[in-house]
């Protein structure tokens, strides 16, 4: 199982880093959005996928799964939505000021 | 009282997320923020006193006892840089009030300068790698803000570049976590340090401990420093004093707390590439400053100097190195903080930001140009100024450990500092005057106060060197010895 | 040109309400199960930009007069609040308490100092997202 995520993250990891290096701005940020999810597969798999009972002492005897990766995946979750949220404002901005969404034209030039 | 600890994260924060409400009172917005960070660097210097006669303090959020929750941990070396950050941030503040304009001061700009301050501070203190991250995060997110609040042309078109790159660089951060989580199966830090050290910092753990060398390189500006120049450059003057003085120093005191506690075992690998790095970056910091025309150029790339100087501490690693490297990130926080004020203020005046262009201001400003005159001395580490200390430490250690060329490297790179901010001053203060007296644009008050507090709080770093100290001693010496760190927090 | 979106509308009456149960649903189930503040707040938030989407601006507004800025400050004082609230009985930052109370007709409930952390969060991020997706769709 932990085989078949590491290739699944690969791919997701693949595509990210496609979409990222193109010109086009929404393009990126769904790159970079893609990039997150794959490290949020990562983080999963990195901290052994399921193998134990829910971790509530009440409930079971053990073995417990380990339920930290997820605490750590919803935390990573909440600040990647953040920053996709402004990015997606800050790119519609600057498409609005600059006229533009290709980052060949956003590069700007040295005698400004 | 270990509760103390957690007021620099979470006043900041309730503070801003109040002022939000208090949007249109412009008077009491600037009163609220400025007490309340004159507040937090009260508590932080009873913190630092507090740590000398009781040890590292530690806070377990939620009652969690370690390795389990998330804690802050206080020694000397994080609360010296909680306290420089919020002094200068406060003085920084008093610069705001006259200059920032009402437009930003209604778009948020005091809650947003507090969430920034939030995350520095709560960057420093967490013992906690996540919770690194997460502080981070905070801190990025409100720098985001602040680099495109305005919203002109090329700031939106510049502020772009710079959240994709720290969204990649935050990306990164997350592969090392989990990395990290996978192979010690924990993330606070002093569990992390035990366990290297039980274990031994084998191969995975060295490319794991290089994964963060390369995301606090890039936040921190070593050698991946291609993002700065840009994004510095277009924020207003109170931005990037504040974006000079804490954001580049957040990443360089995560790579120290890292190479010291964490991992500092492999150092034959690892410190050896934080000295390659650290001495590329220092010449082409250099190339960078002396090729540079107008002031915003020439002031980044002294940034980016002083960071491949201060990496220089950490990368040669010996007790005396690491004091020098303390002192001088001190140092360089005020003295960042000051030049930015002060090549701000410049442009304002003049207009003009080419070097070539501006002549005479010293006739019109006397004690602007002598502030600046005194910056320019501090950086180039001339005594008794405050950038002194900490390069005949940095020295010493070099010597110490025989790293000669990081040695020669570092002072040539002094000699540069100089030579490139000693242009300005010929160029642009000192000559004949195009503009009479009458005709001068005044400088505001409140931002000849914010040069004045900061030069003297220069002054008083260099002459007080020694009763500073005490502070700076204790914090070289738990990062030499992580058991004492380790110990803290784990036994008791 | 102005398209026709009657059936956009009549769904959007009935569904919103499932939505937003749904949310509130989903608050509330976080304290035993799947479930919590963020993701009732996305859902909770998406319910009302579902209804920005289908009536205009000033309708919405009219009937839901908040600033979504000062909604999401909110709920950011209340998670605060109840973080530091530990503080003044002398426990650590961040210590939460429960206890079991009996209701005159609801019965024993469980109630917990979380739910307001939880509450914060869920205003939090309903605050967020409309003001994001406010902000893309305001000028024009």
């Amino acid at each position: 199982m932990e085989s078949l995520m590491m290739i699944l993250i690969g791919v997701l990891v693949t595509v990210g880093t496609y979409l990222v290096l193109s010109r086009n701005l929404i393009r990126v940020i769904l790159g970079t959005a893609v990039l997150s999810h794959a490290v949020h597969l990562l983080i999963l798999t990195m901290g052994g996928l399921k193998k134990g009972a829910v971790p509530l002492l009440s409930q079971s005897e053990g073995p417990f799964t380990d339920a930290l990766p997820q605490a750590l995946i919803l935390t990573a979750i909440v600040i990647s939505f953040a920053t996709t949220a402004f990015l997606l404002v800050l790119a519609y901005r600057t498409y609005k000021t600059n006229g533009s969404d290709d980052l060949q034209e956003l590069r700007g030039m040295s005698d400004e | 009282m270990n509760n103390l600890l957690v007021v620099p994260l979470i006043i900041p924060i309730i503070t801003a997320v109040l002022l939000v409400f208090l949007r249109e009172q412009i008077m009491l917005q600037r009163i609220i923020s400025f007490i309340t960070m004159i507040f937090i660097s009260i508590i932080s210097f009873l913190l630092l006193n507090f740590v000398q006669t009781d040890g590292i303090i530690r806070l377990d959020f939620g009652g969690w006892i370690p390795p389990f929750g998330i804690l802050f941990v206080a020694d000397s070396f994080s609360l010296l840089l909680v306290l420089t950050a919020n002094v200068l941030t406060t003085i920084c503040l008093l610069y705001a009030f006259s200059t920032i304009g009402e437009r930003h001061e209604k778009m948020f700009f005091y809650p947003f300068v507090l969430f920034l301050i939030a995350g520095v501070n709560g960057s420093f203190l967490t013992g906690d790698v996540f919770n690194l991250f997460v502080c981070f995060e905070v801190m990025l997110l409100a720098s985001y803000v602040l680099v495109a609040l305005g919203g002109k042309k090329r700031q939106l078109r510049e502020s772009l570049k710079y959240v994709i790159i720290n969204v990649v660089a935050s990306w990164m951060f997350l592969i090392a976590l989990a990395f990290l989580y996978g192979t010690v199966k924990t993330l606070n830090m002093a569990h992390i340090a035990q366990r290297v050290a039980e274990v031994g910092q084998d191969p995975v753990l060295t490319t794991v401990a290089i994964l963060f060398l390369i995301v606090f390189s890039l936040k921190a500006g070593l050698l991946l420093f291609f993002w700065l120049p840009g994004s510095y450059s277009v924020p207003p003057t109170v931005v990037q004093a504040l974006f000079a003085a804490l954001l580049t120093k957040v990443g360089i005191y995560a790579l120290i707390r890292t190479f010291t506690l964490m991992f500092p075992l492999n150092q034959d690998v690892t410190h050896t590439i934080i000295g390659v790095m650290a001495g590329i970056t220092l010449i082409a910091g250099c190339m960078g400053a002396l090729s540079g025309r107008d002031i915003y150029t020439i002031a980044t790339y002294n940034v980016i100097i002083g960071v491949g100087f201060i990496l220089i501490g950490l990368a040669v690693g010996t007790e005396s190195a690491l004091t020098g490297a303390i002192y001088y990130l001190i140092h360089d926080m005020l003295a960042k903080a000051l030049l930015f004020l002060l090549v701000g203020m410049m442009f304002y005046v003049s207009g003009e930001s080419v070097v070539k262009k501006m002549s005479g201001l010293i006739q019109n400003y006397p004690l602007f140009g002598w502030i600046y005159f005194l910056v320019m001395l501090a950086l180039a580490g001339i005594p008794p100024l405050s950038g002194f200390m900490g390069k005949v430490l940095i020295g010493q250690g070099a010597i110490e450990n025989g790293s000669y060329v990081l040695l020669a490297i570092g002072f040539a790179s002094s000699i540069i500092v100089l030579y490139s901010l000693l242009r300005i001053f010929l160029a642009s203060f000192y000559g004949e005057t195009t503009i009479s007296y009458e005709d001068r644009k005044p400088i505001p008050r409140g931002a000849y106060v914010a040069f004045v507090l900061l030069a003297l709080s220069i002054v008083c770093v260099g002459v007080g060197a020694e009763s500073l100290a005490i502070y700076v001693k204790d914090a070289a010496k738990t990062l030499m010895n992580p058991s004492i760190y380790i110990d803290a927090i784990l036994k008791g | 040109m102005k398209i026709n979106d009657v059936i956009l509308r009549t769904v959007v009456k009935g569904v919103v309400f499932i939505i937003l149960t749904l949310g509130v649903y989903l608050f509330f189930s976080g304290h035993n199960a799947p479930g919590g503040g963020f993701i009732g707040g996305l859902v909770l938030g998406s319910g009302i930009v579902l209804l920005y989407i289908t009536y205009d601006l000033e309708t919405v507004h009219r009937k839901m007069p908040f600033d979504f800025k000062k909604v999401a400050a909110l709920g950011v004082l209340l998670a605060t609040g109840s973080a530091i609230g530990a503080i003044f009985f002398d426990a650590p930052f961040l210590s939460q308490t429960d206890i079991y109370y009996t209701f005159p007709i609801l019965g024993e409930k469980h109630l917990t100092t979380v739910t307001i952390f939880e509450a914060g969060v869920a205003l939090t991020v309903i605050g967020t997202l409309v003001t994001i997706i406010l902000s893309i769709s305001e000028d024009e």
